[in-house]
């Protein structure tokens, strides 16, 4: 698996595309194949206030349920929609369409980088 | 999230190989590595709904008995009456514990007239083959387990007999006789195979037991012949949402060693009353106590699954209605039916169809209501 360097990623398998004070964030493609295939996703609602690590949303396949962590403090921007309506985007393309999230941060934490994750990952 | 190491001492299939060549994605089942998934779970479900799906199942335990009294000694070990089946067919039985519970569901092949095939759960390997072995001990018959030599491979689907009569070399006679929960054995080029019309999807299908040398061999045929025909490999993921759409209990889940088979709807598996008894017979004819739960098939709307775990409640009052009034078995969005499908052990006065409970989940109660198992049947022609 190659992945993209200018991303972030998380130990909870997400990845964080930072721009300016706004953080885009879904889930890797390795968390998305081991959910296997994505029917259900809930988001949080913009405007509302995140915490770091906290549960912010559901992520839910035919066989099992995984949970959307807050990477970071901060508040909800954007809520991906089309990934609502349509959640098999995250298994299609969770890289891009099948984005989940955005979060207007204040601080940037310690983020892994693609080596890190990928050394994560790699079993 | 969180990733799961893999296990080195975990078990593989003879068809290993060609999984991982297929780019399967595999998981712990117990203590096998076996395929979760090939591609998408929802393309292979809907592949054995509307065409056909083949399943790598070596992982399931074949225990064999022979013998002058092998008849005798399956209808004493299991509760139904096994020495009524012919040879030539097939049979869902139980394994049930002194006390009642049940210690593994089983198929029954009768493949001779002193020679039986029993399939087991891979989980309860030992279990079964353990009980067997000692309900036998006092019969002229022997117990054998045979798991290891055994590869079993299931075509399942509508298009599954279309196909199986395109496989070259693949000799079977009497296939146009070969009715449901019938087993014959046919010649694979120069294999013996036992060919049962049996199942675990709720589809019309094959299951294929044979020599692990030539499964490779036959799954790479089985394969080919049915590609053209929509056919492609399907794993654990998808087998677990046809069984459940299907109404068909999964050791674990519906079945436990807690539960009476008239909990979970197979009273109609327990012959009472048969020469010589059962071991667990007095325990069943007694009965579960009156208020012992009793299993259901749940639907709702929405795309929210309750999964096995989640409480159950009757109303959707978390103040006042605290106490759960059962358990999720098994639950998942049906990829068939599109809405939210359950089973559940719920109290009995709650079993009657229509009566609307409350699936606890994650917190959130989302109404359902109680529906005639199974949640699929497909049309018969």
């Amino acid at each position: 698996m190659s992945l993209d360097a200018s991303l972030k990623y998380t130990a909870e398998h997400e990845w964080v595309a930072v721009d300016g004070d706004v953080a885009r964030i879904g889930i890797t493609s390795y968390a998305a194949d081991k959910l296997g295939d994505v029917v259900f996703v809930d988001l949080p609602k913009v405007g509302q206030a995140v915490v770091a690590g906290r549960v912010v949303g559901e992520i839910e396949s035919t066989k099992s349920v995984g949970e959307l962590y807050a990477p970071l403090d901060g508040e909800i921007v954007e809520s991906n929609d089309a990934v609502v309506d349509d959640p098999s985007l995250v298994n299609s393309d969770p890289f891009g369409a099948g984005w989940m999230i955005a979060v207007r941060f204040t601080e940037l934490p310690a983020l892994l980088t693609a080596d890190e994750y990928a050394a994560l990952t790699a079993e | 999230m969180t990733s799961e190491a893999p296990d080195d001492t975990a078990r593989r299939s003879p068809l290993d190989a060609v999984h991982v060549a297929a780019g399967a994605s595999f998981t712990d089942f117990a203590g096998w590595q076996m395929p979760v998934r090939y591609s998408s779970d929802l393309a292979e479900h809907h592949a054995v709904r509307t065409a056909a799906g083949l399943f790598d199942l070596s992982h399931m335990a074949e225990i064999l008995v022979l013998g002058p009294e092998a008849a005798a000694a399956l209808d004493h070990a299991l509760a139904g009456r096994i020495s009524a089946v012919q040879e030539g067919q097939a049979k869902y039985s139980l394994l049930l514990a002194e006390d009642g519970g049940v210690i593994d569901d089983l198929v029954v092949y009768r493949t001779g007239p002193d020679r039986f095939l029993v399939v087991a759960n891979a989980g309860n390997r030992h279990a079964a083959a353990d009980a067997l072995r000692e309900r036998a001990a006092s019969f002229d018959c022997v117990v054998d387990d045979e798991s290891d030599d055994i590869a079993l491979v299931a075509l399942q689907g509508p298009k599954a007999e279309e196909i199986l009569r395109g496989v070259d070399g693949f000799d079977i006679p009497e296939l146009d006789g070969l009715r449901y929960y019938r087993a014959i054995t046919g010649d694979f080029r120069g294999h013996e195979v036992l060919v049962g019309r049996t199942g675990y999807t709720g589809e019309d299908g094959f299951e294929f037991f044979l020599d692990p040398d030539a499964a490779t061999e036959l799954w790479n045929a089985i394969a080919e012949t049915g590609a053209g025909s929509g056919l492609i490999p399907c794993g654990l993921a998808s087998r677990d949402t046809l069984r459940l759409e299907a109404g068909m209990p999964l050791y674990g889940h519906e079945l436990t060693r807690e539960t009476f088979p008239e909990q979970v709807g197979l009273g109609r598996v327990v012959v009472l009353g048969k020469d010589g008894g059962f071991v667990g017979e007095q325990a069943v004819a007694a009965g579960p106590a009156a208020d012992a739960p009793v299993l259901v098939g749940l639907a709702a709307e929405g795309k929210r699954a309750g999964r096995a775990g989640y409480p159950v409640f009757r109303s959707d009052d978390t103040e006042s209605d605290t106490l759960p009034a059962g358990e999720i078995t098994s639950g998942a969005l049906s990829p068939t039916l599109g809405h939210p499908i359950a089973m559940a052990l719920v109290h009995p006065d709650l079993r009657e169809v229509g009566t609307t409970l409350y699936l606890d989940v994650r917190g959130t109660r989302i109404p359902a209501t109680v529906v005639e198992l199974p949640f699929y049947s497909r049309k018969k022609n």
